[in-house]
């Protein structure tokens, strides 16, 4: 973070400008202090901090089952995943067999969220680029699925419905009839997302050949997710390193090769039809029993290191906990996917004009509190 | 993946390490294979992960810091796009004057993961290229992320 705002020019003549912290097209609190040549851009530093709330400290004074909540406010749009992948480090910590029945509403929960965070995204893009109709569309379909959470998990946007050993709650009575209404919706609604945006010519100019990123810097800068999957990188977690019930499933590991921002932008469209054929797959096939499994009051994690990966809307986010034996834990580091990916955001954007650092910015899928923490 | 495929990996990779780094120290985990490296060979030993065929290990997905109150842990989780094997690394660093050398030339993450563990831990990243607090105010007095941190304004204890 920086105290004091610097603008002017440099000795070359380049000119310093501030975008943000608060600038619509940051998407929230993310400050870049950019120099310019012209309209060329030289250099991009971004200043962080504007939203750091120490989240990986205050989880060392609360308890495995406090912790959890903490992580619905980093990557918002990601909750249901975020809360799953720390469940999964306790569960893992203490070896909980979570019933098949929490396993199957678990994904469930966590496609619709990246359902829901890529029609954000795509919103928003869309209008950053200056298209402002695609955002309507957006939500009103995010809306669907907002009210389909809202039924099961009594919120709507931090939903804290994973719990370890399984989910808080079992299913609303409306949720199979809601999800397969939202499917069948949706399924006419992704194809005039196409036509309105992805075959849009002005669209694709702006997108194509914009903020390229090579197979071997997404990978030395750390990118996960569609960033790197933009940049033909072999990286989901669903894939690799498979949990729940992902093993039993079929879906494509979405990669493009272009490694610009139409790649990335085509790897989470293409995503979106697998998020929805694997909902199509499970919404008729939820085992009956438990919808969690038995665990004490008190969960304390023996003495060790526990460490899970999962796959994120933006990409591989980790759980790293340190346990001295207590119950709470000793040291706590999430591996949030958005602060690597932002990394790369300087190599991306040097050389090209100050209007394509908008359409990168925005294929990027930047979520400010999954950076800050 | 199943536990004994896993340890069958992790075998076959000590193996491996060893004939570069015959010094080589493990620790017995029960998820991953740990290497152990002293901070003065750091360096050396990172460009042998990085670059030696058959390890590759081109991917740094995690680095952070542990604050064991009498000595710091490095930990870096590193993993091989091109053969799928992952290891841990961990250095112990001095608690008076925590420094290692930076990897930030290696792997390109590294930069802002060490500024973050710069920022809140305090350790020295030596020959980083731009070694600056990444999250609080350059005049933030203390790291937060210390066990022994006290802040009576911004600090709520349960």
């Amino acid at each position: 973070m920086k105290n004091v705002e610097e603008i002017g020019t440099t000795e070359q003549g380049e000119l310093i400008i501030n975008v943000g912290p608060q600038h619509p097209s940051t998407h929230g609190v993310l400050h870049l202090v950019i120099t310019l040549d012209g309209e060329t851009i030289r250099n991009v530093e971004p200043h962080l901090g504007y939203i750091h709330r120490s989240i990986e400290k205050m989880c060392e004074s609360l308890s495995y089952r406090q912790f959890i909540y903490v992580t619905s406010r980093m990557d918002y749009l990601s909750s249901h995943i975020n809360n799953h992948g720390c469940a999964m480090c306790v569960e893992k910590g203490l070896q909980i067999e979570v019933p098949p029945r929490a396993k199957v509403i678990r994904v469930l929960m966590d496609e619709l969220t990246r359902l829901a965070s890529h029609q954000l995204w795509w919103g928003a893009l869309a209008m950053d680029v200056g298209a402002l109709t695609p955002f309507f569309h957006a939500f009103r379909e995010r809306e669907m699925i907002n009210s389909i959470m809202e039924e099961t998990c009594g919120a709507r946007l931090t939903m804290n419905y994973m719990v370890p050993g399984g989910v808080m709650i079992d299913l609303h009575p409306n949720f199979q009839p809601g999800v397969k209404e939202f499917i069948t919706h949706f399924k006419s609604k992704i194809d005039e997302y196409d036509e309105l945006v992805t075959d849009n010519v002005i669209f694709q100019n702006r997108m194509k050949g914009v903020g390229t990123l090579s197979k071997e810097d997404a990978i030395s800068y750390g990118c996960t997710g569609p960033t790197a999957r933009g940049s033909g990188v072999r990286c989901d977690v669903r894939k690799l390193f498979p949990y729940e019930v992902y093993a039993g499933l079929r879906f494509d590991e979405i990669i493009e090769t272009g490694g610009d921002c139409f790649a990335r932008y085509m790897v989470r469209m293409k995503e979106m039809r697998q998020s929805l054929s694997i909902i199509e797959q499970l919404i008729d096939n939820i085992p009956e029993g438990d919808f969690q499994a038995k665990t004490k009051a008190v969960l304390k994690l023996p003495k060790g290191e526990f460490y899970t990966k999962i796959e994120t809307a933006r990409g591989e986010f980790g759980v790293y906990i340190i346990s001295e034996g207590g119950m709470t834990p000793y040291r706590i580091k999430f591996r949030s996917p958005g602060f690597s990916n932002l990394s790369a955001l300087n190599h991306m954007a040097r050389g090209y004009k100050i209007g394509d650092l908008v359409a990168i910015m925005g294929s990027l899928d930047l979520v400010i509190p999954d950076i800050d923490r | 993946m199943a536990d004994e495929e896993m340890n069958a990996k992790g075998e076959g990779l000590k193996v491996k390490i060893g004939e570069w780094l015959p010094l080589a120290q493990w620790e017995e985990g029960p998820e991953w294979t740990t290497l152990l490296v002293e901070p003065a060979s750091w360096p050396e030993a990172a460009k042998l992960l990085r670059f030696t065929p058959g390890l590759d290990f081109d991917f740094l997905f995690c680095l952070t810091c542990i604050d064991w109150k009498t000595h710091f842990t490095m930990v870096y989780h590193f993993r091989s796009t091109l053969h799928g094997h992952e290891l841990v690394v961990k250095s112990k660093l001095d608690h008076n004057q925590p420094a290692i050398e930076t990897v930030s030339r290696i792997w390109r993450t590294a930069e802002f993961h060490e500024r973050e563990a710069y920022d809140l831990f305090g350790v020295n990243f030596l020959h980083h290229p731009d070694l600056r607090r990444l999250f609080l105010t350059d005049e933030w007095v203390g790291y937060p992320l210390r066990k022994d941190y006290e802040d009576p304004v911004n600090m709520i204890k349960l």
